[in-house]
């Protein structure tokens, strides 16, 4: 009894694997021109759309609405940590999303990865766009993305300690310096600097101060060929920096971090920040009144600009269902409607323009941002600005912390051109 | 056990002892074997879709042979073998033998794919739009089986059918007011659903014009557009632009006439580059040797000093007269128990000059990881905090097993404790625990986390961005083979195949020794 008993399972277990060989090659043809045709009748396709999880929530509706509309199914997926790298990834393995959200200046590096498709806009489209977002999502001549929000640094100001904006560095440094030794405050400036320096966050300094990072190519794109950064203008701006530094006004900190800068400020214990519109939520909840300006630049200097990101939605190139990518993306969330859902959810200005200004009707911040960053530079979108991070901001740190500046800056064009000879 | 050995003997000829099949037992081989069957299930459609065909005959043998083994009463030892040897093939064999693969080739940012997906890439990223093209409003059709595109030209309202044999007008179509085509003589106009179904279709579709193609973007519209770069699989090269680009094999890069390449590459196999590159690049070979040394240093202190101070409280709390035991154990083993990450991170901030924990109890001005010595010492700290615990545990085990009459006896003929320790307690500790102390510097050696999550490395003196202070082998090139050129697989791959080579001699080294030693103490 038992022994048969056995026997049948075994059997049945037999015939529960083999099943598993048996069946695959015959599924094969089915399977091939992707899930649609498993369900022709119901509409069919799936979308896979992969967002940050600020991103996931205010997509949804619309991916639905969009999803009924197209009698498709749209699925929302969550990535948190690594974004680009998780994308190139599964697109190198066929199992990555069609759409997937990301910030401008990944462009260079998908491109030449293969893993984006080129989205074509109508003239009207394009029109509708603020230029500055076009220009970034612009690489080697091709729009490579739908844009849908700029972002850049601005200097924000407690009110209650600076109520005016400060025209200069120097005014903004003298007037930090005198709260400072009247001891309403404990630190000049508030921008993050850390053991190995923030570039992002000093660039409209360093460029005030006459630096730059690469030379332009005749269409006006940045010149991967030409490194600036151990030029004889960077070597000045460096310069500046270090005065800013440690060893001069003390504007510039080592102890700062991008952990507790905004923090620090939140907590009224410094009249300046240099941030984003990611910090306004944690300065309200610090009970700050507060001002938003541009960074300013030197007396004398040059402008002090920004580098501006896009947060963009791509069309993979590995995706199953390119025609309906395309459209979502093309046709869809250029719609002003899911550019204000997303603004909603991450307050950084829309870059549709006609979102941006029904935005800016309700909240002042977006348009201060946007008019602090109005002469902002596109971040370069060229695969070689990784190269660029991380020897910048060392060099950076080097000089705050009184290091010599010609010394930095040379040490930083070497690491820059030795990393992009590979 | 001793039940399958006597299952396994020959049948004899008297009824041999069975083991007795219950329900239970039963019930649970079915269980494992439905839970295995159905893991191997579910790799079976991306393997299908993939086209992986060498992987699936693979994967339905081993499903076979596992099946088969299973349910037959022989082959005893093996059913005890084949789950270990399975997850060391996966878990072991397969990442080492896929790493040293690695490191010959380029695999890297721009050489992800192979050479096909390099060209479409090139040929689908150079296509521009024909100046002065119309943008078409686009209807799906099919005529027949055929899938076809219906063009309006929203200037002129004019209806194209548009078929992979070119673009004809086409009259009688009743167009809607957003643009689309309502419906066509002849031609069944498919509505949203039934057109995304086909999205493939409807990408792979190409109208053919004057000198360019009309595809579709997205469901709704279709432009008309050239691909500027075109691959001539003749002269294995891509031309266009006024240039031609020639496929160069041994870089996975088509390149022009002046050096320049295109972005997109492919992989290819390089041979012994990586590993020169290593030994050549002035940047690595360079700060080589001082990065060992701080490593070594770092590993040494950091697992001797985790064990003396992790031994030293074992035998605090081991002494018979201490009294709190379970308390002091329970604190102990909190750093042990909080996930490394945080605390790493929490450690970080402690040693902020001007807002850190350290500095303001000490009323110190002290910049801790601005400076290489004080930053040395701050992470070593840090990763002896972490450590010492396990080193606790194992000790205290360790010590529960040497009876302790041993030190009793060696105390009654007048040994001091010390002494007692020294050359009773301490060598019998050590036959334990050296295997553990030399896969702790392994580990140690190898420790990225430590220093990427407090110090990353730095400080960074002013002319070396690229070593800084406390970096180690492991996040030194690290930085090298992820930071500056992008991910760069391949290299790191051959800098791994170092580094396993470094631990894989100090720990061979240490091994011998100790089995001299246990021979001593033996």
């Amino acid at each position: 009894m038992r022994k048969r008993a056995l026997g049948v399972a075994a059997l049945a277990t037999l015939a529960f694997a083999a099943t598993a060989c048996g069946s695959s090659p015959s599924a094969s043809p089915t399977a091939a021109p992707s899930a649609s045709a498993s369900a022709p009748a119901a509409g069919g396709g799936t979308l896979v759309i992969w967002a940050d999880p600020l991103r996931v929530k205010p997509l949804q509706p619309f991916a639905e609405q969009f999803g009924t509309e197209n009698g498709v199914t749209v699925e929302v997926k969550e990535i948190s940590k690594d974004n680009q790298m998780t994308f190139l990834t599964a697109s190198q393995q066929g199992s990555g999303p069609d759409v997937m959200i990301g910030a401008h200046d990944w462009i260079g590096n998908l491109v030449q990865n293969g893993a984006i498709d080129p989205v074509t806009f109508t003239e009207e489209q394009k029109a509708s766009f603020s230029p500055k977002a076009i220009q970034a999502v612009t690489f080697d001549g091709q729009i490579y993305g739908a844009p849908y929000a700029l972002e850049n640094i601005a200097l924000i100001r407690n009110t209650d300690l600076a109520p005016d904006a400060p025209a200069t560095i120097e005014d903004m440094i003298a007037k930090g310096k005198e709260l400072k030794e009247a001891g309403k405050v404990k630190e000049v400036l508030c921008i993050p600097v850390g053991q190995k320096g923030d570039a992002f966050h000093v660039y409209p300094i360093f460029a005030s101060g006459g630096g730059a990072l690469f030379g332009a190519t005749a269409s006006g794109d940045p010149d991967p060929k030409q490194v600036l950064l151990g030029s004889e203008e960077s070597v000045k701006a460096f310069g500046k920096l270090k005065d800013l530094g440690e060893k001069g006004d003390g504007a510039l900190r080592t102890s700062l971090t991008n952990e507790n800068y905004i923090v620090n400020f939140a907590g009224g214990k410094c009249a300046y920040l240099v941030s984003g519109p990611w910090a306004i939520s944690e300065v309200k909840k610090g009970g700050i009144t507060y001002d938003i300006s541009a960074v300013p630049a030197f007396k004398d200097g040059k402008p002090a600009t920004p580098f501006v990101g896009v947060q963009s939605f791509f069309v993979a190139s590995k995706g199953k269902n390119k025609a309906l990518a395309q459209e979502f993306v093309a046709n869809y969330v250029t719609n002003k409607d899911v550019a204000k859902a997303l603004y909603d959810a991450d307050p950084r200005p829309p870059a549709l323009t006609a979102a941006l200004e029904e935005v800016q009707a309700a909240d002042p911040d977006a348009a201060k941002f946007l008019d602090a960053g109005k002469d902002g530079m596109p971040m370069p979108a060229i695969p070689e600005m990784a190269a660029i991070w991380e020897p910048f901001g060392i060099a950076e740190n080097a000089v705050v912390r009184g290091g010599d500046a010609a010394k930095a800056a040379a040490a930083a064009q070497k690491a820059i051109d030795g990393a992009l000879k590979n | 056990m001793a039940l399958d050995v006597r299952e396994a003997a020959p049948a004899g000829t008297r009824g041999r002892p069975r083991r007795e099949i219950t329900t239970a037992f039963v019930v649970s081989r079915i269980v494992v074997l439905a839970v295995a069957a159905a893991i191997l299930l579910y790799a079976v459609p991306p393997l299908v879709a993939t086209g992986s065909w060498v992987a699936l005959g693979l994967l339905c043998g081993v499903s076979a042979a596992i099946a088969y083994l299973y349910l037959t009463r022989r082959f005893i030892p093996a059913k005890y073998l084949i789950p270990g040897t399975v997850f060391l093939v996966a878990f072991q064999v397969f990442p080492v033998v896929y790493t040293l693969t690695t490191a010959f080739t380029n695999f890297g940012d721009g050489h992800r794919g192979d050479k096909a997906a390099a060209v479409t890439a090139i040929e689908t990223g150079s296509v521009r739009q024909a100046p002065g093209s119309p943008e078409y409003t686009l209807s799906v059709a099919t005529r027949g089986e055929e899938l076809v595109f219906l063009l309006v030209d929203p200037a002129t309202k004019q209806v194209s059918l548009g078929t992979a044999d070119g673009l004809t007008p086409l009259d009688g179509a009743r167009v809607g007011v957003t643009g689309k085509v309502l419906a066509a003589p002849g031609l069944t106009v498919l509505k949203a659903p039934e057109a995304a179904a086909r999205g493939q279709e409807i990408t792979a579709l190409a109208v053919p014009t004057g000198d360019g193609v009309i595809k579709a973007n997205g469901l709704s519209r279709a432009v008309e557009g050239k691909a500027a770069l075109v691959y001539d699989a003749a002269c294995d090269c891509v031309r266009g632009n006024g240039g031609t680009w020639t496929a160069d094999e041994s870089q996975g890069y088509f390149v022009n006439a002046r050096g320049e390449h295109l972005a997109q590459g492919w992989q290819v196999n390089v041979g012994l580059d990586n590993f020169a590159r290593v030994l050549t690049n002035p940047t690595i070979s360079g700060y080589f040797a001082g990065v060992l040394g701080w490593n070594l240093v770092f590993a040494l202190v950091s697992v001797l000093g985790c064990f003396a101070l992790g031994m030293g409280v074992a035998l605090a709390l081991h002494h018979p007269r201490m009294r709190g035991t379970r308390v002091y154990r329970i604190l102990l083993i909190l750093p042990y128990a909080m996930p490394a990450f945080a605390m790493l991170l929490v450690w970080r901030d402690m040693f902020n000059r001007d807002f850190g924990l350290i500095n303001q109890l000490l009323g110190a001005e002290i910049d801790w990881l601005g400076q290489t010595g004080t930053a040395r010492l701050g992470v070593l700290l840090v990763n002896i905090w972490l450590g010492f615990p396990y080193m606790f545990l194992v000790t205290t085990g360790a010590l529960q097993a040497i009876p302790r009459e041993l030190t009793e006896a060696a105390s009654i003929d007048g040994a001091t404790p010390f002494r007692a320790f020294r050359r009773v307690t301490l060598p019998l500790l050590l036959v334990a625990l050296t295997p553990l102390l030399i896969s702790s510097f392994a580990y140690n050696f190898n420790n990225y986390n430590a220093i990427a999550l407090t110090t990353d490395g730095g400080p960074f003196p002013a002319d070396s961005p690229q070593v800084g202070g406390t970096d180690l082998l492991i996040t030194y090139t690290f930085r090298l083979a992820f930071g500056a050129g992008g991910a760069q697989f391949g290299f790191a791959a051959a800098i791994s195949v170092f580094i396993f080579a470094i631990v894989a001699v100090i720990s061979a080294v240490a091994f011998r020794r100790t089995r001299k030693q246990e021979e001593v103490y033996a």
